[in-house]
């Protein structure tokens, strides 16, 4: 893969038809082979889910072989363990829709503050901000288990959702979008209509807001169902995981029993079905989310 | 003027009366000229408001950013022992931390982990950047989806995955390189972990770095190309010699996160540990190393004082990162 890109940049292109038809099989060839590569573990994970485990170990791994056992796996995924997949799933969606939802409402309150008002320390609040950006994620996780743990909070909820309300990166994205979207005219001509600052922050800059939020939104929400780190920590109970830390425990589990066991089809099921909602949130809300990444980039 | 027009009809049912009687008002514009009376009024009389919308933000950075940080930064200065107890140890565990050969070796780990793999996941999400720039046939579209759907799977999904893919006995990836004649190689051992973490991150998260670079090449004016083009410059010239350096400010953004999160390493090496356990020891990453440092050994003074390090490491390092690169770039 990586020689025939190597190809497409090296060859010199000189304008002419033949060469750039030459030029175009090459960058589609780049692109098929990249595509494949890509796609290979979304395809061995589709074809895994419809196998049962001795198949899933005695077959070619990327070819379908009774795909009737794919009900069966969803089923034992649903139903193991009194259903503890669906608690996973539940809590996965709680965690990430009010940590979704909460962090946005923050991100504009404060962002927009940021772009359209002056404050005592908003300077010194702003640049700690663009620092708090920088500081690791993963270097917070564990002070913070440790400041939760002095409070009795680890091992609940909230010890996931209230960290994962923080999200300076949202903060900026919402200032700089306030600023390029939002003229200051607009919000003066509602002021001397005599609408409150509330009502001109819900009526006039949220309706124009609506891409940042759904960005911010959208990955907020990404961030914390795919978060990790932050659950692995401060979770002992398995009733409070989230899928991933859920997935991971089964498949060390597995591992342990060495392949007996039908954790496997477990885990690969239940992979699946863990995917499937977000790729089909990026995909439905492309329009939106690819918008937000400009504003991202460009500043 | 037909801003002014498109404000009016939500504003008109508001509530009047409050805005120039404000007691306030006159006090706070009494130096400025008369035609930005109101804006300037308008700014300082809403000081308050400001002040008010930001507090959600401030009360969690507060709570979740500076209070963790000051706690570990103090954990980190004390010794607690079955024998001494809990003692000030000043920066003990800062000077153990930087001879203790676990974490240097994890950090050189990652050092060269990320000299390797970042280049080459920035310069394949470039050159998917460079050619959706340009493609616009539905293969492009496909690309670029495809490219991305990685990003939407958690990195514990991504690991196990591969995980299997890359199983001794069973992987795919294995036969295939056996059925080329390449024989059968041990993805997970010594020789060609790193390999495989580094694949694994690659295909993680080269389609968000590329859409991020496709986003900065979409913004840029598409009159340049035109004159490039008269100019009798190639499409591959006109890619390396005005889109490449155009952008340079999102190649720095994306460079900057990468080595972020390169630096804090952690959930590909925790999910694939259980099946190489002999490899991937529990010092693999110095972010492994403060977890099994706390949670394994209950070490929590010592893990305290590597997290900040390692958070101050970043930290520091890409601040530094982006004060060299500022002028390169002209990042703002």
């Amino acid at each position: 893969m990586t020689t025939a890109a190597a190809t497409a940049v090296t060859r010199p292109a000189s304008g002419r038809r033949p060469k750039a038809a030459k030029g175009r099989v090459t960058v589609n060839v780049v692109m098929v082979a990249m595509i494949l590569y890509f796609l290979l573990p979304f395809w061995w994970l589709l074809v895994a889910s419809t196998k049962g485990n001795d198949a899933l170990f005695s077959t070619a791994a990327l070819w379908f072989h009774s795909p009737g056992s794919f009900f069966d796996n969803l089923k034992q995924l649903f139903t193991y363990n009194d259903g503890e997949y669906l608690r996973w799933l539940g809590n996965t969606a709680v965690y990430a829709g009010v940590s979704g939802i909460g962090a946005t409402a923050v991100a504009t309150l404060a962002g927009y503050a940021f772009a359209k008002y002056r404050f005592r320390g908003r300077n010194l609040l702003f640049s700690s901000l663009l620092g708090a950006i920088m500081v690791p994620a993963t270097a917070l996780a564990i002070p913070t288990y440790l400041l939760l743990s002095k409070v009795a909070l680890t091992n609940t909820m909230w010890a996931v959702i209230l960290p994962s309300l923080l999200n300076p990166f949202g903060v900026y994205l919402m200032r700089v979008y306030v600023q390029e979207s939002l003229p200051d005219e607009l919000l003066e001509a509602a002021r001397v209509d005599g609408a409150g600052e509330l009502r001109t922050l819900r009526s006039v800059a949220l309706p124009t807001l609506k891409p940042a939020l759904v960005t911010v939104l959208l990955f907020s929400m990404v961030g914390t169902w795919n978060n990790f780190f932050l659950p692995l920590v401060m979770l002992n109970n398995d009733k409070l995981f989230p899928l991933t830390v859920g997935l991971q425990s089964w498949y060390q589990g597995a591992l342990i029993q060495s392949g007996a066991n039908a954790l496997f089809t477990l885990v690969i099921a239940g992979s699946l079905v863990a995917i499937l909602p977000l790729i089909v949130a990026f995909l439905l809300l492309q329009r939106y989310w690819r918008g937000g990444l400009t504003v991202g980039s460009l500043k | 003027m037909s801003l002014l027009r498109q404000g009016s009809p939500a504003a008109g049912a508001a509530p009047r009366g409050q805005s120039v009687s404000d007691p306030d008002v006159p006090a706070a514009s009494r130096h400025a000229r008369p035609q930005t009376r109101w804006r300037l009024s308008a700014r300082t009389r809403h000081r308050g408001m400001g002040l008010l919308l930001v507090t959600p933000f401030t009360l969690l950075f507060l709570a979740f950013l500076v209070a963790p940080l000051g706690y570990a930064f103090w954990l980190s200065l004390r010794t607690s022992t079955l024998v001494g107890g809990d003692h000030f140890s000043w920066f003990a565990n800062y000077k153990q931390t930087f001879t203790d050969p676990h974490f240097l070796s994890g950090v050189r780990r990652v050092i060269v982990f990320g000299v390797v793999q970042i280049p080459l996941m920035i310069a394949l999400a470039l050159l998917g950047a460079l050619i959706i720039d340009a493609a616009t046939s539905r293969l492009a579209k496909v690309f670029r989806m495809t490219l991305f759907m990685p990003y939407a799977v958690p990195a514990v999904i991504g690991a196990l995955m591969w995980g299997f893919l890359y199983s001794p006995t069973f992987g795919p990836v294995n036969s295939i390189s056996q059925a080329l004649g390449l024989g059968s190689a041990d993805l997970l051992g010594h020789g060609l972990m790193l390999t495989s973490l580094g694949n694994i991150v690659t295909w993680q998260w080269t389609g968000y770095n590329m859409i991020v670079l496709y986003a900065a090449l979409q913004g840029l004016p598409r009159e340049i190309y035109e004159a490039a083009r008269i100019d009798g410059a190639s499409q591959l010239q006109t890619a390396l010699r005005i889109k490449v350096p155009m952008i340079s400010s999102a190649l720095v953004l994306t460079l900057m996160f990468a080595i972020i999160g390169t630096l804090q390493f952690f959930t590909e090496p925790r999910v694939l540990e259980p099946t190489a356990s002999s490899v991937i020891t529990p010092d693999y990453t110095p972010n492994l190393y403060a977890y099994n440092l706390a949670f394994q050994y209950s070490e929590f003074n010592y893990s305290a004082a590597i997290s900040f390090s390692l958070g101050a490491v970043v930290f520091i390092g890409s601040y530094l990162f982006l004060f060299l690169t500022r002028r390169r770039s002209g990042l703002k």
